[in-house]
């Protein structure tokens, strides 16, 4: 089998099963999952039995039905992110790229500044502010994480614009947004997806992060990264409760990187070998 | 010459076998047999594997292919059985490699001294003293400026010619025995080319060594090569000593090679059909790039249905002038009226209508048409552009203008990957054609492509304006094609005209020096020509 005209490696193989899996459980949840996310089903930190697969959390919910409403909770809000953030920083970058002058000098500026302030510090100081809802969550990630993509698309978009077809474009007199989507987009398509699914990675666990620090998703919906810190303490009695979630997490952010380390090298890999010595 | 008693073979080849990772055959059964002393031209088209094999006569292969068969033998040893050692040991001193871009050759952070020396000290055959003694004895052999302290130089601080004649020194430091030139000459102007060619014939020559001399050009093999290999998709089509293949070839495909260059003198095919009526002309016309005075006071004109070439050498301005009238360039002074009509100077000031009436033809059709595009939308976006067609009209057109430049209607889906460099070349002027032009700027439409597929280039640009009524102009450095089409000449030296005229009377009777330069600049196909120049010159010398 071929997805985008090639045929995946093995690892790339294993990332998109769990992929699937991670998704297919994320979008049927309620559907699937044994127990209602709130609902209090045993005592604290029951042991894996018959009933509940995994044990119970903290307050003796369901550990198996908190992972699966956990992961939907933090892979939409990723993703949401990270479409934002994509849709935000390819369109800025081309345009700067391809207006070039006072408009790139501005956008290029303005990242500077943005990328001089910590992350997590400026989202902190943000959430601070306007309180920790999931809309204000998505947005501030968003914009943080634009930036990054801001800089990768205004470079391939430089190297893009200076190609003659594009120049054909302009000499025939098309417009801003033809250039952008028509010419540049398709040739910088691959580099992109590959960054998206490193960027969705890094989000994912940026959230779990400010989860874990109390300011990311709030109960009381779940979330992977939050779900660990609410379990952390089970450790000192040696339970195995926050090491659930944090499989979970684990076991996404890999399967994700082998996704993108097989696209990254059908990019970086012109003929197939090596010379021969 | 001075060693010839010594004539034993020095690189023997047999029945070398090269594969790509797919399983393709870049190169089959090819035979090679070269003596001390002897230049041997490997002489054939783009895709031919004469690069290939010239690598694998020292036992590498480019990312992607590999050597699947045969033997090469250097100096009575088969190199295919070293280990990576041994072949390291071998690679530099006894047989040397010498690029076609010595500008990316060259690393630029080292002083091309520290780099011509590198391989005589790697291979502790000198010490260092002695590898800058003989660097600098090869910098004076090869004519270099101030050759005692040119190796100080760093690769930016000399020019295309200076730096691939470094390179010659750089191959020659460790005194190989056989030398692999890769189109030395091919990335460089006419003028300085035959320079180059000069001073490499006379080092081989001197240090009897033996060499491959990989081109696509038979004219300037002519010069240097006792024999000629001819190739072609990696087969040997035939090999002789040079006057045979140039005046007896015994295969057609030799025989149409020499033919393309040939004809050039001879004959002369311009449509006869020019009008009196100027479409566009260019007074006293100024650019610059930021202060970089690049276009110095440039009058043209263009008459309906005639073809004006601009000839002139790399960063002579000739390029620049073609962005002027595009409008990417707007002049700093100078008026342009195209149509009876003040052209506005930037493109953003020009209508859509302005935009399609002069349409450009870009040197690298690679470049020059998306690849993520099919040759449908490449080629029918500009009509339902400014026509504002619709779909079935614009796909009629598309075919219709296949048609025109001679490449089937079903192609239509393709990608530009999917198609040759002659067949994408098409598909560019198919786009130009596309906005039906009043003026086509030809930015050297021929010098990307092969000679055989450069011919048929010109041979339907010639059609399409007899056909159509076209203007064109002309940009390139390649007299030939000039003196085929073009019905006025310009030649262009430092951002000025120093001659415009009918292209008989400029070829016929050069008056600037600098067009005499040029023109006898153009190796001709004749096995003593650059031995009759250097004649000529010792004459006028002495």
């Amino acid at each position: 089998m071929k997805i985008f005209g090639h045929k995946p490696t093995t690892s790339a193989w294993f990332g998109l099963g769990i992929i699937s899996i991670f998704l297919f459980i994320s979008v049927f949840t309620p559907w699937l999952a044994p127990y209602g996310q709130s609902t209090n089903v045993g005592g604290t930190w029951d042991e894996p039995s018959a009933t509940m697969l995994l044990g119970a959390d903290q307050i003796g919910r369901d550990m198996l039905t908190r992972i699966m409403y956990g992961s939907r909770m933090t892979i939409g809000v990723a993703l949401a992110i990270t479409l934002l953030s994509f849709l935000i920083g390819i369109v800025l970058g081309f345009i700067s790229a391809v207006l070039g002058g006072w408009v790139d000098i501005f956008f290029t500026r303005l990242v500077d500044v943005m990328l001089s302030i910590p992350g997590l510090i400026f989202a902190l100081i943000i959430l601070g502010v306007f309180g920790s809802s999931i809309p204000v969550l998505i947005l501030t990630i968003a914009v943080l994480d634009s930036t990054r993509v801001f800089r990768l698309s205004r470079a391939m978009g430089m190297n893009l614009t200076v190609m003659e077809y594009v120049e054909a474009a302009r000499l025939r007199g098309e417009g801003l947004w033809w250039v952008i989507s028509r010419e540049i987009l398709p040739n910088a398509w691959a580099p992109l997806v590959s960054e998206f699914g490193l960027r969705f990675c890094f989000n994912f666990l940026f959230i779990a992060g400010l989860s874990f620090l109390g300011l990311g998703i709030q109960p009381p919906y779940a979330d992977l990264g939050g779900m660990v810190r609410e379990n952390a303490a089970a450790i000192n009695f040696g339970m195995m409760a926050p090491i659930y979630p944090a499989t979970a997490i684990a076991l996404l952010t890999v399967s994700v990187n082998l996704v993108v380390d097989w696209m990254l090298s059908i990019d970086a890999r012109p003929s197939g070998a090596q010379a021969e010595l | 010459m001075t060693q010839v008693e010594d004539n034993s073979t020095i690189l023997n080849i047999k029945g070398l076998r090269l594969e790509s990772i797919a399983g393709n055959i870049i190169v089959d059964s090819v035979d090679l047999n070269l003596k001390k002393g002897e230049v041997l031209g490997l002489i054939g088209e783009s895709g031919a594997g004469k690069s290939s094999i010239g690598l694998s006569s020292m036992c590498y292969a480019r990312a992607g292919v590999h050597i699947a068969g045969g033997e090469i033998n250097l100096g009575g040893t088969n190199i295919r059985s070293l280990d990576a050692d041994g072949r390291r040991r071998m690679r530099g001193k006894r047989i040397a490699y010498i690029a076609q871009s010595a500008t990316a050759a060259f690393n630029p952070s080292h002083t091309l001294m520290d780099q011509v020396c590198e391989a005589p000290l790697i291979h502790r055959l000198m010490t260092r003293t002695e590898a800058e003694a003989w660097a600098r004895q090869l910098f004076k052999a090869l004519d270099l400026p101030d050759w005692e302290n040119f190796g100080a130089r760093y690769p930016h601080q000399a020019s295309g010619g200076q730096l691939q004649r470094a390179m010659a020194a750089m191959a020659m430091s460790c005194r190989p025995d056989v030398l692999v030139l890769d189109e030395p000459t091919t990335a460089l102007d006419v003028t300085t080319q035959i320079e180059v060619l000069i001073l490499l014939k006379s080092l081989i020559r001197q240090y009897n060594t033996a060499a491959l001399y990989i081109t696509h050009d038979l004219a300037v093999v002519a010069q240097v090569a006792d024999r000629i290999k001819v190739l072609r998709h990696g087969k040997e089509v035939e090999e002789g000593v040079t006057d045979q293949i140039l005046h007896h070839a015994q295969k057609d495909y030799t025989a149409r090679l020499v033919a393309v260059r040939g004809a050039a003198a001879s004959e002369r095919a311009v449509s006869a059909t020019v009008k009196e009526q100027n479409v566009l002309s260019i007074k006293d016309c100024h650019a610059y790039y930021g202060n970089f005075h690049v276009v110095r006071g440039v009058s043209l004109d263009v008459k309906l249905g005639e073809t004006v070439a601009v000839v002139g050498e790399s960063g002579s301005g000739k390029s620049t002038l073609a962005r002027v009238v595009t409008g990417l360039l707007p002049p700093k002074s100078g008026d342009i009226v195209f149509q009876g009509k003040a052209l506005p100077p930037s493109l953003k000031e020009r209508t859509k209508e302005l935009k399609r009436r002069i349409q450009l033809v870009y040197q690298i059709p690679d470049v020059a048409i998306n690849p993520r595009q099919s040759l449908q939308d490449i080629v029918g976006r500009p009509v339902q552009f400014y026509f504002g067609s619709g779909r079935k009209e614009t796909l009629e057109r598309a075919k219709e203008l296949m048609r025109l430049v001679e490449l089937p209607e079903d192609f239509l889906q393709r990608r530009p990957g999917q198609l040759s460099g002659g067949q994408k070349q098409r598909v560019c002027i198919a786009r130009a054609l596309a906005a039906k032009p009043d003026l086509i700027i030809l930015d050297e439409p021929t010098s990307a492509l092969d000679p055989l597929v450069a011919e048929e280039i010109l041979t339907l640009l010639r059609k399409l304006q007899r056909e159509l009524g076209l203007s064109y102009i002309l940009i390139t450095h390649d007299l030939d094609v000039v003196h085929r089409i073009a019905h006025r000449t310009a030649v262009m030296l430092q951002g000025q005209f120093v001659a415009f005229d009918q292209t008989d009377k400029i070829f016929d009777n050069p008056e600037h020096p600098y067009t005499q330069k040029l023109i006898t600049a153009v190796p001709e196909m004749r096995v003593d020509w650059l031995d009759e120049v250097l004649a000529k010159r010792a004459a006028a010398t002495a």
